[in-house]
């Protein structure tokens, strides 16, 4: 990166440091950041959507609905993490595969099972096998998203059953007294009412998703805790121009800042959200900020 | 969510065909990326090393494209059965069980012994704890005998072991120990070495025949003209043919 790194074997101290610190590898860690950062961002409302859903499906009166809604938390929540990124993915990933693959390729008569292999047609390969790596690392991306979006989601089912049980049925009872239909009532004071419930279970819910990124790696997508692995791994001068020793304690320290910093914004910016969720609740917040304000 | 898969997927055929016009056909090279002298990330953030020199040439022999990609050494097998590349190619050596599950190539290096990497040359392995790595040939070696093995994700971790005395030896290809021990004073080779292991082979799926073919003949064709000698003797990754 800067002129003086063209020999890094006769620089020392600041400049070494300097000239190690901006290596293409360093850059990739952190730009592993932001990847880390895009998936949050995208995944924990994705997953509030399929929460909300599940939460909606299994109190429907619909009996198939809400078994639906049952069976969906009740076996993603009881199978590991581990077993889901490893199988799970593979199996929508050949699932998508399997779809196009029927669409595309109709007269193709091989078997798409093999014994152990999975064959498709080229065309019905996702991403191509021709398209660029960044296709391929958006893609795993995105089954990324979509996995953690249903394990999480299932949790947040639960969180948010839980929350929509506990609001006052007095409240419900009130609004049908109104002449409000089921469907009104539920969106105008169950939803409204509910998130204060939910929120500490949720809050609980991201800070574990926060910490389960290193996850990714399974589907291709690198993370901090693999750059940070590989960086502080020990390098032999033969196969750097920056040899060193196992540095890996301080590139883990460095990613215990960065996870402490996440999750105090994220405390801060839960404790504003309650605050605002308890205004004009029946709950004891609610209630010690009506009489301060009183 | 579903709508950005559909737009990713789509995006992905349109300029999958216009590539697929100009190129032919692409190969994606799977290889773990941590292991040195056979495959490892440089510093410029790129997959380096004897494989990688090693696959681009097959590759140019075979008139292929290639693209390399990296996966942790646990799912690699799974994850190149289910397509999500074409060949493994991150010094696997040639063993029955993974025969069964995944074809392989011509070894492109001779079966050469595993060597032991501890604090002092007095280590005797039978009653010693030996670290390896998962799903190695060198971590079943450990285990038949009825010794103790511990077993680590990835080659470093082994290293780490036992340079904090949470195991007395590791056990794993020579190639890999040798410079290690060369930089590092406080480890040592052991004299003692473990001849096992059939040749370190690329690995495809087994329906994958033709492309096995194109790169068994550019792996014969380097042996023939003593390129793959050469290659072999530049990264000090085995014996020569």
């Amino acid at each position: 990166m800067f002129g003086f790194c063209s020999d890094p074997s006769q620089i020392d101290g600041l400049t070494w440091l300097a000239c190690y610190l901006t290596t293409g590898k360093h850059m990739a860690f952190y730009g592993s950041f932001g990847t880390v950062l895009i998936l949050l961002a995208v995944t924990a409302p994705v997953a509030m959507l399929f929460g909300f859903g599940g939460a909606a499906a299994a109190r429907s009166r619909f009996l198939p609905l809400s078994l639906f809604g049952k069976g969906y938390t009740a076996i993603v929540r009881g199978v590991p993490d581990i077993a889901f990124f490893l199988f799970f993915v593979i199996a929508l990933d050949q699932g998508f595969e399997y779809l196009r693959h029927k669409v595309k390729c109709p007269d193709w008569d091989a078997p798409i099972r093999q014994g152990n292999d999975f064959v498709v047609c080229a065309e019905a390969k996702l991403p191509l096998s021709t398209s660029p790596q960044w296709m391929h690392e958006t893609y795993g991306f995105f089954l990324a998203v979509l996995t953690f979006a249903i394990v999480f989601g299932a949790f947040a089912a639960n969180v948010l059953y839980g929350a929509m049980r506990a609001v006052p049925r007095g409240q419900i009872e009130t609004a049908e007294a109104y002449g409000m239909t089921q469907r009104q009532a539920f969106w105008r004071i169950l939803v409204p009412q509910m998130w204060i419930f939910a929120l500490p279970g949720l809050g609980n819910l991201w800070m574990i998703l926060v910490k389960a990124t290193p996850l990714l790696f399974l589907l291709g997508v690198e993370d901090i805790v693999y750059w940070a692995r590989d960086l502080g791994g020990t390098k032999l001068a033969r196969f750097s121009d920056y040899p060193h020793g196992d540095w890996r304690i301080w590139y883990f320290l460095a990613l215990l800042v960065f996870y402490l910093l996440l999750t105090w914004v994220s405390e801060k910016a839960l404790a504003r959200l309650t605050r605002r969720l308890s205004h004009g609740q029946a709950t004891a917040a609610g209630e010690a900020l009506r009489k301060a304000g009183a | 969510m579903r709508k950005l898969i559909l737009t990713t997927a789509a995006l992905a055929l349109t300029a999958g065909l216009a590539h697929a016009e100009s190129h032919g056909m692409t190969v994606r090279m799977g290889t773990e990326g941590a292991y040195e002298p056979w495959n490892y990330i440089n510093d410029k953030g790129e997959v380096d090393g004897f494989e990688r020199e090693l696959g681009d040439e097959l590759c140019k022999r075979a008139e292929l494209t290639c693209e390399w990609v990296t996966n942790d050494w646990d799912s690699i097998i799974p994850n190149l059965v289910s397509g999500n590349y074409d060949t493994i190619i991150a010094g696997m050596s040639i063993t029955p069980e993974r025969d069964e599950v995944i074809d392989f190539t011509q070894p492109y290096t001779p079966p050469d012994p595993s060597a032991y990497l501890a604090m002092s040359d007095d280590v005797d392995v039978a009653g010693a704890v030996i670290a390896a790595q998962t799903g190695t040939i060198q971590a079943a070696f450990v285990a038949e005998q009825g010794w103790t093995v511990v077993e680590f994700p990835t080659p470093e971790d082994t290293v780490a072991a036992v340079r904090s005395g949470e195991a007395d030896a590791v056990l794993a290809d020579k190639s890999y120990l040798a410079p290690i021990a060369e930089e590092d004073p406080d480890l040592v080779l052991l004299e003692r070495e473990e001849m096992i292991g059939g040749g370190v082979g690329m690995g495809l799926r087994e329906s994958d025949g033709e492309l096995r073919a194109k790169f068994d003949a550019a792996i014969q064709s380097m042996k023939d003209d003593g390129s793959l000698n050469a290659l072999i003797e530049k990264w000090e990754v085995a014996s020569t043919f």
